[in-house]
């Protein structure tokens, strides 16, 4: 596939290296040659200097035969008006912008046919916030992703001794609730992932990835460790996009500190926000979070663009007291090397919001893609189409399915009413079927088995 | 002195206008035929005459209004027109002093509603209307009325408009031209009246009591055309229509034009001032006449409620009208209806006092400083409403406040000592500054003004005068700054 992404930014490179393996043609164009020069170095993709609205830039890049038009530079306004070009002058099929500015993403009808075009419209600091506002609502678990419109969960979380199925086999999952329907995906040991079956034993310090339907995430989080009183009392550095973003979604159902060490800044989100403390000050500041009281915050989100900054401020709110610290990072490198340490959760944005955006690279019919566990595993929801000729999997019971290993069917959404999988159940036309990969490797086969034969067509 | 000449050139402009203002007298009379017609053209020709006159001789120095041109033209205007609005009083009423009618006609345009007349059931009904008229022009303003109408003011309009109309925050422009925001203003003020003009005579009035009694709703003043004003009646219909209408007049203009605009009523609850104000006024109503009744002032709960309800809305609107004499209540209801009526009115209403946004900015302002206390590094900008609120903003409401209580502990101190008691000073001061009417003791609704010696009198005309331009746009005249050049 030709794909051309506009912007080197954090986004734009992230995506970048990560369609590169995925063995398509990249162009990225970029305003910073240095930035860009970089990427080249690294990837092995196209690059071009220049204002990426512009129609000499844009031909140039070679947008005339480009499938997808990804556009996420800086400036929602220089990704809408790419997007139109492109569709109005190149008829590129395919044109995804990332738009901030809420006053655009409120009137849906800016981006129709009619104006700027944009098929979708991603903004990956709402994504974040979404999922960090997840982990705040399940402050035990380490990961918590959403499939077809909520109704199903899949739900990362150590096992800590105190749960009351840690130490037995994992069939007692169903007895001990018999009004829950659960099924375990993976559980990873010493960073391995374990084969698993009923008789499996959950050790303490297991990482157990659970699918069930939303509403049963809490009494499933339940059997794996001991459950605290929910998180009240959040606390987040930085008042930067995300920073302000969480607390406005927090705010009104938590009593939230955000701290901001620009004075300026500190204005603005204050006037914005209603019910947020907005404090002046570093966050690595050990006698200002001392002052706030840090050692009784529930959560603790270090959210600043300087990943040393969040590392530092979450350890320190760490000794200090705080129940579960949350750092953002961006260097991957670092990610690997502080997740189990005495940082709770550390977030890499990549990660996070990658997967909106390769949902729509994707072949087949792909609704969503998550990735897990920095980036090695991946969940997928799938939508199975065909009949039992022309498809591999409709038709079929699960165990039927010759699905590659690695890949566990974990549930189904049929018409909206969700059903975790078991080995007798028949996939029909159109369901939604979530799938764990622990291996990404094995995602291209994954999405061959759901694709439909030409005989359908 | 050239500047002096520019704004008498612009206040004679505006007499000549004023003088409009007595077609409504003179149609009434016309058709009441109640001997005043020749009084009311004799007083039209003399204001259009001397208008005129002042404005051909001054045309020389015909000029843009600076922001000093402004407050001298404000004041001017407010206190030249009480004077030759005394005109047709003095001409009919046998033995009034010019003291006391321009207390009454400064009363009524401050929309006060104290008066120094009685029999005004046996006064003729153009000049009972005439005295309702002033009330309902001054509710809304004078400039704001000659803004509307004389777009000639152009440039300086902006400043006028600013100096007259009450709150704090008069930035928020609801049209591009001031001359447009002032119809607007107009339109609504007009409109709303008309209804109420109406729904009074619908309650049982005929139709001069209603279109005198919504002039006085509307302007909250508070004049009635019988002594014992609304108690007159003894209608409950009639109370509560005017208790809607004066609680009607008591939220923003702006919003009532927003809301009209807009043909939606969320814009009401979009506005912090006209929740507090309308939160404020019906909880004071059910605890009031809880007090009453629990103190056995009425054996009933729900007669409490009924006068309770009346007497406090009409004195916490700052209109004045009374029902009952509530100088014999127990006297925490009274003193607490005057405090509201410090408070509560919102800006850009027709209402006297403080003004709600004052009263919400610096209960803010206090929590803030308990924050900063409790949270030194803390940043928390003052919003209301969701709107942010800047910093000299608070001061200059902060300044406000303490001028408005040096003026009336001044104003107190200098009735003591011309010999009135303190409950009388007090309340009268209180009554006046916040343009309410009656007071306690002496000045108590039971009474009237006519008791006060000539110089007390001018006292409490000053009061209402600074109390309607909101102390600064008066006082600032009093500065050296304001006449160094």
């Amino acid at each position: 596939m030709k794909i051309l992404i506009l912007g080197a930014g954090q986004v734009g490179s992230t995506v970048a290296e990560s369609l590169v393996g995925e063995s398509n043609d990249i162009t990225v164009v970029d305003t910073d040659s240095e930035k860009l020069r970089q990427l080249q170095d690294r990837l092995d993709l196209r690059t071009l200097t220049g204002n990426a609205s512009h129609p000499s830039v844009l031909e140039k890049a070679g947008i005339a035969d480009t499938d997808f038009l990804l556009a996420v530079t800086q400036s929602d306004e220089v990704n809408m008006v790419a997007c139109k070009l492109a569709a109005s002058l190149y008829n590129t099929p395919t044109r995804i912008a990332r738009i901030r500015a809420t006053d655009y993403l409120e009137r849906r009808e800016v981006f129709n046919e009619d104006n700027f075009c944009v098929d979708f419209s991603i903004c990956p600091e709402q994504i974040l916030t979404e999922y960090i506002a997840k982990l705040i609502e399940f402050p035990e678990a380490l990961q918590v992703l959403e499939f077809s419109a909520k109704k199903v969960s899949l739900v990362a979380v150590r096992a800590v001794e105190g749960g009351p199925l840690v130490g037995r086999p994992l069939r007692f999952l169903r007895t001990d609730m018999p009004n829950i329907d659960t099924r375990v995906a993976a559980i990873f040991r010493q960073d391995r992932s374990i084969n698993i079956g009923g008789d499996t034993v959950v050790e303490a310090d297991d990482e157990v990835f659970f699918i069930a339907a939303t509403e049963h995430i809490r009494d499933v989080l339940k059997e794996l460790r001991r459950i605290d009183k929910p998180a009240k009392r959040i606390m987040i550095v930085g008042g930067g996009n995300i920073g302000r973003r969480l607390a406005k979604t927090l705010e009104r159902d938590y009593q939230v500190k955000l701290i901001e060490h620009n004075k300026k800044s500190c204005a603005t989100i204050a006037a914005d926000l209603t019910n947020t403390l907005v404090i002046n000050g570093d966050g690595t500041d050990e006698k200002l979070l001392l002052q706030e009281h840090v050692g009784e915050v529930d959560v603790f989100c270090a959210l600043t663009n300087d990943d040393e900054n969040n590392i530092m401020s979450a350890l320190l709110a760490k000794q200090g007291g705080a129940r579960k610290v949350i750092a953002l990072i961006n260097r991957s490198a670092y990610v690997g090397l502080l997740q189990g340490s005495q940082i709770d959760i550390a977030l890499s944005p990549a990660q996070v919001t990658i997967g909106s955006l390769l949902a729509y690279v994707r072949q087949g019919d792909v609704a969503a893609v998550h990735s897990l566990r920095r980036g090695a595993a991946e969940a997928l929801e799938l939508v199975a189409h065909g009949d039992r000729k022309s498809s591999k999997v409709v038709g079929r019971r699960i165990d039927e399915i010759e699905s590659p290993k690695g890949a566990t069917i974990g549930a189904i959404v049929r018409s909206g009413k969700a059903i975790i999988a078991h080995h007798d159940t028949v996939i029909e036309a159109e369901d939604h079927i979530i799938v764990f990969v622990n291996d990404k490797s094995i995602v291209r086969k994954v999405e061959k088995l759901f694709q439909v034969s030409l005989g359908f067509f | 002195m050239q500047r002096a000449l520019t704004v008498i050139h612009a206040l004679g402009l505006m007499l000549a206008v004023f003088s409009i203002a007595y077609l409504i007298p003179i149609a009434v009379s016309l058709v009441y035929d109640d001997g005043t017609l020749i009084d009311f053209l004799m007083a039209m020709v003399w204001t259009a005459g001397t208008g005129f006159l002042l404005w051909l001789l001054t045309r020389r120095y015909k000029g843009e209004l600076s922001i000093r041109h402004g407050y001298l033209l404000v004041v001017g205007m407010w206190t030249s027109m009480p004077a030759v609005a005394t005109l047709p009083l003095l001409l009919m009423i046998n033995g009034l002093s010019f003291t006391d009618a321009y207390f009454e006609t400064m009363s009524g345009i401050t929309t006060t509603g104290a008066t120094t007349l009685s029999g005004l059931d046996f006064l003729p009904p153009a000049i009972n209307l005439w005295r309702h008229e002033l009330n309902w022009i001054g509710g809304m303003g004078i400039i704001v009325l000659a803004v509307a109408i004389l777009p000639l003011l152009g440039v300086g309009g902006r400043q006028l408009f600013k100096a007259e109309t009450p709150g704090p925050m008069k930035e928020a422009a609801l049209t591009p031209r001031i001359t447009e925001t002032a119809r607007n203003l107009w339109f609504v003020y007009a409109s709303i009246t008309l209804a109420c003009i109406l729904s009074l005579k619908w309650a049982g009035m005929d139709w001069l009591d209603a279109i005198c009694h919504s002039f006085s709703t509307m302007g909250l003043g508070g004049f009635s055309t019988h002594d014992t004003s609304i108690g007159f009646y003894n209608s409950p219909r009639i109370e509560f229509v005017i208790i809607v209408f004066m609680l009607i007049a008591v939220i923003n203009f702006s919003t009532h034009f927003l809301a009209w605009r807009g043909r939606s009523i969320t814009v009401y609850r979009q506005d912090p001032e006209a929740l507090a104000t309308l939160g404020l006024i019906l909880g004071s109503c059910v605890g009031i006449a809880l007090f009453l009744w629990w103190q056995g002032v009425y054996t009933s709960y729900w007669t409490a409620l009924r006068h309770a309800s009346f007497n406090l809305v009409s004195i916490a609107t700052s209109s004045g009208f009374t029902s009952q004499d509530y100088s014999l209540w127990p006297i925490f209801a009274p003193l607490w209806m005057m405090f509201l009526a410090c408070t509560v009115a919102s800006s850009g209403s027709t209402g006297g006092g403080i003004k709600m946004i004052r009263t919400l900015i610096l209960f803010k302002q206090a929590g803030r400083e308990f924050l900063k206390l409790l949270h030194p590094a803390a940043v928390n900008p003052m919003k209301i409403g969701g709107h942010l609120v800047p910093n000299n903003i608070v001061f200059s409401v902060l300044g406000f406040i303490f001028l408005y209580f040096m003026t009336v502990a001044t104003l107190v101190f200098v009735l003591l000592i011309s010999g009135m008691d303190f409950i009388s000073a007090f309340s009268a001061v209180l009554a006046c500054a916040n343009n309410f009417g009656p007071g306690l003791g002496t000045v108590g609704p039971a009474s009237n003004y006519s008791s006060l010696s000539d110089f007390q009198t001018w006292v409490c005309t000053f009061a209402m005068l600074v109390g309607r331009l909101e102390i600064f746009t008066v006082l600032i005249l009093f500065t050296p700054h304001f006449w160094r050049r």
